[in-house]
């Protein structure tokens, strides 16, 4: 049993370390000065990152990213959040199909999804544009939102609500002044993670991103060139280090909040 | 938590007062706007493609015609068919991968860990957050013919030529995709163990049952609505995968993904990419089902259900 215990530990370590040894790999060959992607290394280099933000069509897809995965974040975690707040009463009938609904988007292939629209947005005469992606990442973010702000709303206490409209706040104002507040770190949590998720989606974007071009589509065009391999390097470890980051501090948030939701419950 | 006092009390409308009373009626308003907006970007669109594939291409143009002919193409071509089964096998063989190598480490995090539970939970979630476009590039740089591991043996003195047979085909996609999708299995196995109250698992221990049959009998039964619900999120959203396959697949290991995908691109047939959408979603959900059906004679999945 003990060393049983012991095995399961060792096999959980290497588990996570396999987890990160792909990604690892990115970051090591990009401050690698070799232009070859093999081992042994041949040096500490800086010169790859300094090559990213000479492109100009990096900086470009840079800031188009920016822009739809902020919009993207805002506003799924609109909806993401209301939905939630509906469904954390565990009576709501419906709830289980609701659910499956909002929650329908990453389950159906991403290329189905992807497609989907584009036949919506030719038929419409639409041109593909960063507002179709972001249009299509609103939906795929939005359970997303939704499973983060869920267990948030199931934590809290029915009798604050209660309370506030005992004492003659109306509807929205409750919401307002009692529901938000509890929920603010959620929200905080859900907009970054969202962001995140937006600023990596791939499939979506290459099928509605018409001229327009976003951070993995432009990894993706670069991906043909093998010289250009070093650079897409530094770019990849540049995003997955931003995104490190947003996911750390979003975690510690709703960590944070959960456990004080549940003291206050 | 301070609730500010001090502004008057409001005197509420009639229609505020009635839906500050009815909290069911709230929660429909509240969740209204969201499903109208999926049913609007998500239902039409898939509503959209059945439509598009009984219509027929012509030239640069759709033609609004009622047909089978896309469908007859499709079920008429062994080779495209082929791809279809190969896919669903290549995302069976990944979700295998992925819930046995990712039980253990579940009930690990939720049985053997005592204090750092959130720290192990955190370290398996992150990647999750991560760009699945990057974490499939990894395995390009690692399996490829200059890659980490033909580069690692060849300084190493194990081999002197680069393996060919890494990359680019059905085992690297497998290998990948199992990799990638590691934290989907994780979480709802590691949901469905904590669950499990531990008095069963004491009571089975106390008469008797040695752990292998404790984990047989208690533990793998009452954990299985965490199994089934990770294999369905990875093998449904995995059969059409598009990136991988693309990536590190070769000719060999194209999946159906890059088949519809060459259908609204190079190919540009339309009806017949959105027939042959509207194949592999039927074909993934008859799996899904059958999956089903087969774990819940086994695990007895509506028992274990809280």
């Amino acid at each position: 049993m003990k060393t049983g215990g012991k095995t399961l530990a060792a096999y959980s370590a290497l588990y996570v370390a396999a987890l990160y040894a792909p990604i690892l790999f990115i970051a090591i060959f990009a401050f690698n000065a070799g232009t070859t992607i093999a081992f042994p290394l041949k040096g500490f280099t800086l010169q790859w990152f300094s090559q990213v933000f000479a492109a100009p069509a990096l900086l470009e897809a840079l800031w188009n990213s920016v822009r739809v995965a902020l919009t993207a974040s805002i506003v799924s975690t609109v909806l993401g959040t209301l939905a939630a707040k509906a469904v954390s009463r565990p009576n709501l009938p419906g709830r289980a199909v609701f659910l499956g609904l909002i929650g329908l988007p990453l389950l159906v292939p991403g290329i189905v999804v992807g497609i989907s629209l584009l036949i919506v947005a030719t038929g419409f005469g639409l041109t593909l544009s960063l507002s179709t992606i972001a249009f299509a990442h609103i939906l795929f973010c939005t359970p997303f939102a939704m499973m983060i702000m869920l267990p948030r709303f199931e934590g809290m206490d029915p009798s604050i609500e209660e309370a506030s409209r005992d004492l003659g706040e109306g509807p929205f104002m409750t919401f307002r002044r009692v529901v938000l507040p509890i929920a603010a770190p959620g929200i905080l949590s859900s907009l970054m993670l969202t962001f995140s998720v937006s600023l990596d989606e791939f499939v979506l974007a290459f099928f509605l991103a018409g001229t327009d071009s976003t951070l993995p589509i432009f990894i993706w065009s670069q991906l043909r060139f093998p010289n250009r391999l070093p650079g897409v390097l530094a770019l990849s470890t540049l995003i997955l280090a931003f995104s490190f980051v947003l996911v750390l501090i979003a975690e510690k948030l709703r960590r944070m909040g959960a456990s004080a939701s549940s003291e206050g419950a | 938590m301070t609730v500010t006092a001090g502004a008057p009390p409001r005197r509420p409308s009639r229609l505020r007062s009635r839906i500050g009373a009815d909290s069911r009626l709230r929660g429909y308003l509240l969740i209204l706007p969201v499903l109208l907006f999926v049913g609007l970007s998500l239902l039409y669109p898939l509503g959209l493609l059945l439509l598009n594939s009984f219509w027929r291409q012509e030239g640069m143009d759709v033609v609004a015609d009622f047909t089978f002919g896309n469908y007859a193409a499709f079920l008429g071509s062994p080779g495209q068919l082929l791809i279809l089964g190969k896919s669903l096998l290549v995302s069976l063989a990944a979700t295998l991968t992925v819930v046995l190598f990712s039980y253990p480490v579940a009930a690990y995090i939720a049985f053997g860990v005592q204090k750092h539970k959130a720290l192990w939970l955190l370290a398996v979630t992150i990647p999750f957050w991560t760009s699945y476009l990057l974490r499939v590039f990894a395995w390009k740089i690692i399996l490829g013919y200059n890659g980490v591991i033909n580069s690692s043996l060849i300084s190493l003195g194990i081999i002197d030529k680069p393996l060919e047979i890494l990359l680019y085909n059905p085992f690297a996609v497998v290998l990948t995709l199992a990799h990638a999708w590691a934290p989907f299995a994780l979480l709802p196995i590691f949901i469905s163990l904590s669950r499990i109250d531990r008095s069963l698992i004491e009571a089975a221990r106390d008469l008797g049952d040695s752990m292998f049959h404790v984990f047989c009998r208690v533990i793998l039964p009452l954990s299985m609505p965490g199994v089934v619900a990770a294999s369905l999120l990875i093998f449904i959203p995995t059969v059409g995968d598009y990136v991988t396959p693309q990536l590190v697949g070769g000719t060999s290991g194209l999946m159906v993904g890059n088949l519809i995908q060459s259908m609204f691109g190079r190919a540009n047939n339309w009806p017949l990419g959105a027939a042959i959408s509207v194949a592999a979603m039927i074909a993934v959900t008859a799996a899904a089902c059958l999956f089903l059906h087969v774990t819940s004679r086994y695990g007895n999945t509506k028992g274990a259900r809280r």
